[in-house]
């Protein structure tokens, strides 16, 4: 190292009085970075706020009770696209938890060890396609296939069911959701396989020398132990399931309707938000979508809040701290 | 009694081996959306990329031809003015989190940062254009590069934290121990020592943000021209590919496969390098 200090700076009272303020000064200045994160927060909770006063004030809880979204005769209501968003979300959330959590659990615990450096490299690869390239090759590729062969099918096969009747447009709340499901695959499964490294050796080794055979041990010491980690991954998950805007905007049809069938177009708050926001041409109007970025705000700290506090405080004997 | 236990092996055997392959698939299925995107903009966007879309502008409707050129400036511009913003609130309220601070008061810094990690970035979009742009009376380059500069601060936050915290507390002491300022030890010894964890940090929080599109939707709005001032609007690509693919032209789409490929290559080279870093890293460390 080149930072050698000259002894002659250690002794001199004037450069200790410097040093000292030195030390004070460059404190402070990173304790007011460090700040700047509760100032982001309240700075998103009050524009927001702001900015939806007088949707407020008109609308007070019916705007999420009713579902007229009706720009030109003034009349707001979310329902429709809160409808839309937990419909999609629920969707992604069915798809995705089984398959990311067997992903994590077959990348800690199962697969050889050549194999899992390079199966996480894919998963990690996924989690860094951006939304809009998602979105892309869900209306030029996903969506057409979905039209074409697998709607059919789901309709022939499930059709006594409500939820897979219905004309078949392609664009769809199950598009939303599928595409929904792929973007959380990634985050899921490497918050998850987080915490299943996390679980201490000694639990393994004690299930092994009770002559478990692998999947056994997975079973009993590791999963059992990380169970409220990994409802954390999944309620984390959720939160970016409900925010996800670009790619569903791009798939979900877009229409602000309540319907039975998944193969209905839907909206979804953040979508209605993407789509609207530059064409709001009145003042009721602009707060309404305001409003609709308060619904969504509030909703999605709530969730992220409940999936931070699981993960941080998971955990039993021989547990490493988590941060 | 032992034939029963054999039995009862076996099936555990079996068991075990069905659940190896059962989760195989579900990983193979988790990683198949991957390799389908990749196939297919390779397929579709590799003919559309040629010299004329680094170099020339967006043509009008019906014209065939033209580029993304002022998108792929105008992405680097705007994560070039995040980066002056993110890049030093983050990093120094990282060294706040590891070298100051009682582990309480930090608790709750990198609890609100997880959270506001998790705000849609949809959000931050309207709250930077109430912010911005309507006191600015415009969509702006300004507003862009904040936006994106704000959705940086807490990714780089934590990962500097992280970084700065396997330095080992040996260095620290030696420091303080020859007398030098704390604020000095922690610029010249701990930061030097971790520069390339810290580098590492701010190019994972760019790639990020270098795919983000919902947030510049109302802020820096997308431009089909040049832009000469940062108080215009600007192009970028991630809006340029929405814009496209959502029009009902056949030459925009294939503009659009064609800008979704470099785009994707952009971030891939910054994660790829990042991973280069690392792994060098770890090996030194270990």
């Amino acid at each position: 190292m080149e930072n050698v200090v000259k002894v002659e700076t250690l002794v001199l009272p004037g450069k200790l009085a410097q040093r000292k303020w030195g030390d004070r000064a460059f404190r402070w200045l990173t304790l007011l970075m460090a700040f700047s994160i509760f100032a982001l927060i309240a700075l998103i909770g009050c524009e927001l706020a702001k900015g939806s006063h007088i949707a407020l004030a008109r609308f007070g809880w019916r705007f999420l009770a009713t579902s007229d979204w009706d720009p030109v005769n003034e009349q707001f209501g979310a329902l429709p696209f809160i409808f839309g968003t937990l419909v999609s979300s629920a969707i992604a959330l069915i798809i995705a938890v089984p398959l990311s959590i067997a992903t994590a659990i077959y990348l800690t615990e199962l697969a050889p060890q050549w194999l899992r450096t390079s199966l996480s490299l894919f998963i990690e690869l996924l989690a860094a396609v951006p939304s809009v390239i998602l979105g892309l090759w869900g209306i030029f590729v996903m969506v057409p296939c979905l039209r074409e062969h697998v709607f059919p099918a789901l309709r022939t096969a499930l059709g006594f069911l409500p939820l897979f009747r219905g004309p078949i447009y392609g664009v769809s709340i199950l598009a939303g959701g599928i595409i929904i499901a792929i973007m959380i695959v990634p985050i899921i499964t490497s918050v998850s396989r987080e915490i299943l490294r996390s679980v201490p050796g000694l639990q393994r080794e004690a299930a092994y020398a009770l002559g478990a055979t692998r999947w056994e041990v997975t079973r009993i010491a590791v999963l059992g132990y990380a169970k409220k980690g990994l409802f954390g991954a999944v309620i984390l998950g959720l939160g970016r399931a409900l925010g996800e805007t670009m790619a569903v905007t791009m798939v979900i049809g877009n229409r602000p309707e309540i319907a039975a069938s998944l193969f209905a177009p839907g909206y979804t708050l953040a979508s209605v938000i993407a789509n609207e926001f530059t064409e709001a041409t009145t003042d009721i109007y602009l707060n309404a979508l305001f409003e609709i970025g308060l619904v969504l705000l509030g909703v999605t700290i709530l969730v992220n809040v409940a999936a931070q506090l699981l993960l941080k405080t998971f955990g039993g004997p021989g547990m490493k701290p988590q941060n | 009694m032992s034939k029963m236990n054999a039995t009862n092996h076996r099936w555990r055997k079996a068991k075990n081996a069905l659940m190896q392959t059962l989760t195989l698939g579900c990983a193979l299925l988790a990683i198949a959306p991957l390799v389908l995107v990749f196939y297919h903009l390779a397929k579709s966007g590799v003919g559309a990329v040629n010299w004329d879309f680094f170099t020339k502008l967006p043509r009008p409707v019906g014209e065939a031809g033209g580029g993304m050129a002022n998108a792929i400036v105008g992405s680097f511009v705007l994560l070039g003015l995040a980066a002056l913003i993110g890049v030093p609130v983050g990093v120094l309220g990282g060294v706040f989190l590891s070298e100051y601070g009682s582990s309480k008061l930090n608790w709750w810094i990198r609890f609100a940062a997880d959270v506001l990690n998790g705000v849609p970035s949809i959000i931050w979009g309207i709250v930077v254009y109430a912010l911005v742009v309507v006191p600015m009376k415009g969509f702006s380059t300004w507003a862009g590069g904040i936006v994106l500069g704000m959705m940086m601060i807490p990714l780089i936050m934590r990962t500097t934290e992280e970084v700065l915290q396997l330095v080992p507390v040996g260095f620290r002491e030696a420091a303080l121990a020859l007398g030098i300022a704390q604020w000095r030890a922690i610029i010249q010894i701990i930061m030097r020592t971790a520069l390339k964890g810290v580098v590492t940090g701010v190019l994972l929080a760019l790639a990020r943000v270098a795919g983000e599109t919902a947030p510049l939707l109302f802020t820096a709005f997308g431009n089909r021209f040049w832009n000469h001032s940062l108080s215009n609007p600007i192009a970028a690509l991630p809006l340029q590919i929405f814009t496209y693919a959502i029009s009902p032209y056949d030459d925009w789409h294939r503009q659009a496969w064609a800008g979704a490929l470099v785009l994707l290559l952009i971030i891939t080279v910054i994660d790829v390098s990042v991973r280069v870093l690392t792994r060098d890293r770890f090996r030194k460390t270990a």
